[in-house]
């Protein structure tokens, strides 16, 4: 694999490679900080209508990323309340630009994020929450050295899942960001184009490239799970 | 129920004279009240909570010292725990621990969970896996600066004989350990009320003495009230300055363990506190001068019990209780006994359970039993050995004998 690396490495697109991880490191920063407050509310919560929010975090799963690219371009876009007020914020439109993608990306991985947050929330036993509050903890306290702590594979699995499936994917960009060279082409548009253009080796290597990232993640995601009954003190 | 009250402030006059003039210091203390204050309050609970079918609806108070909250499973013992501590929300009532309001229904009080500083040990403990033990019982310290949360961290580990495992993790202890730990994590924050929900019942009896032990000594200096949940009657004689009994949601009796436990006024209560035998009776007659009566069991006319002497009318009914232990079997008519209750039975059945053989006696005389008709019987226990060398098997003619004070008597 490596030799087929270096091999083409001059055939790789490096600026879409750079654009595509930044993208995946913006995206699942941002999931990570909007999928906690989501993720808890869903673990812990017993409002009656939490299965309707359960079903719409869960939609990008199994939705066309044309579908939820069309909506999120015309939300985007000069028709919608939210486009026109960016525009006249910032005098552009924010459909086909890189921070346009980003909005598109954290609505699209949004479950990979707040699922395993929400599954390893409520898998912590219920009786450390309650005995952390009759010592006096705050539900932030409890959440941070009780919750957070416990939770500490699902967190890596969110975190891991939501960046690894940024990385990859190409529906929700070609529809919210087109394909403008450094500033919405991707990674999986550039492979797209180059078997277009029938420059297939030239896809190969960054295909390549792709899925040594990606395996390499999930790796690292299933061996904490392995683990995830070892976690010693925190020192 | 009234009169049990009064029996408690009786009970505890010691304790509340040490905390008299604490007790006039407070005002409107509550959580952040200086130590001292909180010394000696008393809980305070009317409690009502509907889960589903299940109605608690209790009313108590608990002094300074261990009371024991004994019920079966199901009696609701966890949730008046859980309404105290602010876990679960009554329908309800006035919760108080000195003057300190936890729960009023009437003026829409309710206090949260972590400002009530309620030590509560679960059953499970719920130590927290990912910490030390020192960890662990410094968790509730958070508010205090490092050198003073050290400093009692430390004390409580040597109060409590853990301080060699400081920094070993909270799932690399023993049982017995792990007790300890909760047990100071709970103490360290220097609650007003103590709630232990079974959490010794998984111990040892010796290992369970030593802990409780240290708990009392904590208890000398801090004399707060500790409600202690059980359903092991060995567990309401050993530690109870005072029991309430719970059943169905309801407190059926209070007291000191003796009163209630030994000489249970209702049938209910009998049960919980291992009568295998009780009776309807009538009451026969009296004897002031040797205090004693006379009791007929059921409408049978055959077998008579001389029992100690309750304020009651010849020809009332009472309820006798007799423990399946109490009762001595013979094989010939015993001679010479100090023992005033003999009576003529025959084995029914005999069924081991672990080392205590039960076995199952007809009593009355042969002459008087009456084809088809049901034969008082009474529950024995015996040990293996006495089982064998009397050769007891079912049809086995024999003798009961009894203690005018093993029978004891109950309101009907």
């Amino acid at each position: 694999m490596f030799v087929l690396l270096a091999g083409s490495s001059m055939a790789i697109n490096w600026q879409a490679f750079w654009l595509t991880l930044r993208l995946a490191v913006i995206v699942s920063a941002a999931l990570f900080v909007i999928g906690l407050p989501i993720a808890y509310w869903v673990a812990f919560s017993r409002a009656r209508w939490k299965f309707l929010v359960e079903a719409i975090v869960a939609l990008p799963i199994v939705l066309p990323p044309t579908v939820l690219g069309f909506y999120v371009l015309v939300a985007l876009g000069p028709r919608s309340p939210l486009g026109r007020w960016w525009i006249a914020l910032t005098g552009h439109t924010l459909a086909f630009t890189f921070w346009g993608l980003v909005i598109g990306s954290i609505l699209y991985s949004l479950p990979f994020a707040v699922q395993p947050f929400a599954a390893s929330f409520a898998a912590v036993d219920r009786k450390l929450i309650l005995a952390s509050a009759t010592l006096g903890a705050s539900h932030l306290r409890t959440f941070f050295r009780v919750i957070a702590p416990l939770s500490i594979p699902g967190l890596i699995t969110g975190a891991a899942l939501s960046f690894a499936h940024t990385m990859g994917e190409f529906g929700v960009v070609l529809m919210v960001g087109g394909n403008i060279p450094g500033v919405t082409r991707t990674v999986s548009i550039d492979i797209y184009d180059r078997v277009q253009a029938s420059d297939y080796s030239g896809a190969n290597a960054t295909a390549v490239l792709l899925l040594a990232i990606c395996f390499v993640l999930l790796a690292i995601v299933y061996g904490t799970n392995r683990r995830a009954w070892a976690v010693k003190p925190v020192e | 129920m009234k009169s049990a009250m009064s029996e408690t402030e009786i009970h505890h006059t010691a304790a509340r004279v040490v905390s008299e003039p604490d007790l006039t210091a407070i005002h409107s203390s509550c959580p952040d009240s200086p130590d001292a204050q909180r010394r000696g309050s008393r809980l305070e609970a009317r409690i009502r909570k509907q889960l589903g079918e299940f109605v608690l609806d209790v009313g108590f108070r608990a002094a300074c010292g261990f009371t024991i909250v004994f019920g079966p499973s199901g009696s609701g013992k966890t949730t008046l725990l859980d309404c105290v501590a602010g876990l679960v929300r009554p329908d309800k009532g006035r919760i108080q621990v000195g003057e300190c309001v936890f729960y009023d229904s009437s003026s829409h009080t309710d206090m949260p969970v972590a400002k009530r500083r309620v030590g509560h040990v679960f059953q499970s403990l719920a130590l927290f896996p990912h910490l030390t033990v020192e960890q662990n019982v410094g968790y509730g310290l958070a508010r205090f600066p490092r050198a003073t949360c050290d400093a009692r961290v430390g004390s409580m580990l040597r109060d409590f004989r853990i301080a060699h495992l400081a920094v070993r993790s909270a799932r690399d202890i023993s049982g017995g350990e792990s007790q300890r730990v909760a047990l100071a994590r709970s103490l360290v924050t220097d609650p007003a009320l103590l709630l232990l929900d079974e959490p010794l019942s998984a111990l040892d009896a010796p290992t369970k003495s030593k802990i409780i032990d240290d708990l009392r000594e904590w208890n000398r200096m801090h004399c707060i009230p500790i409600l202690y949940v059980t359903h092991s009657r060995e567990e309401v004689f050993a530690l109870g300055d005072r029991v309430i009994v719970l059943d169905r949601g309801r407190i059926l009796a209070q007291g000191t363990p003796h009163e209630v436990m030994t000489a249970p006024l209702q049938e209910t209560v009998a049960q919980l506190a291992g009568f295998e035998n009780i009776f309807e009776a009538t009451v026969e007659s009296a004897h002031p001068s040797q205090g004693s009566m006379t009791c007929r069991i059921g409408n049978s006319d055959a077998v008579f019990l001389e029992t100690p002497l309750m304020r009651a009318d010849v020809g009332s009914s009472v309820r006798i209780g007799i423990r399946a232990g109490d009762i001595l079997l013979a094989t010939s008519l015993p001679q010479g006994l100090s023992a005033r209750n003999v009576i003529p039975a025959r084995v029914r059945s005999l069924e081991q359970r672990d080392v205590i053989v039960s076995c199952v006696v007809q009593c009355g005389a042969e002459g008087h039993r009456e084809p088809g008709k049901n034969m008082l019987e009474m529950e024995v226990h015996l040990t293996l050995a006495a089982r064998d060398s009397l050769q007891l098997a079912p049809g086995r003619e024999v003798w009961l004998v009894i203690k005018t004070h093993s029978c004891h008597l109950m309101r009907g």
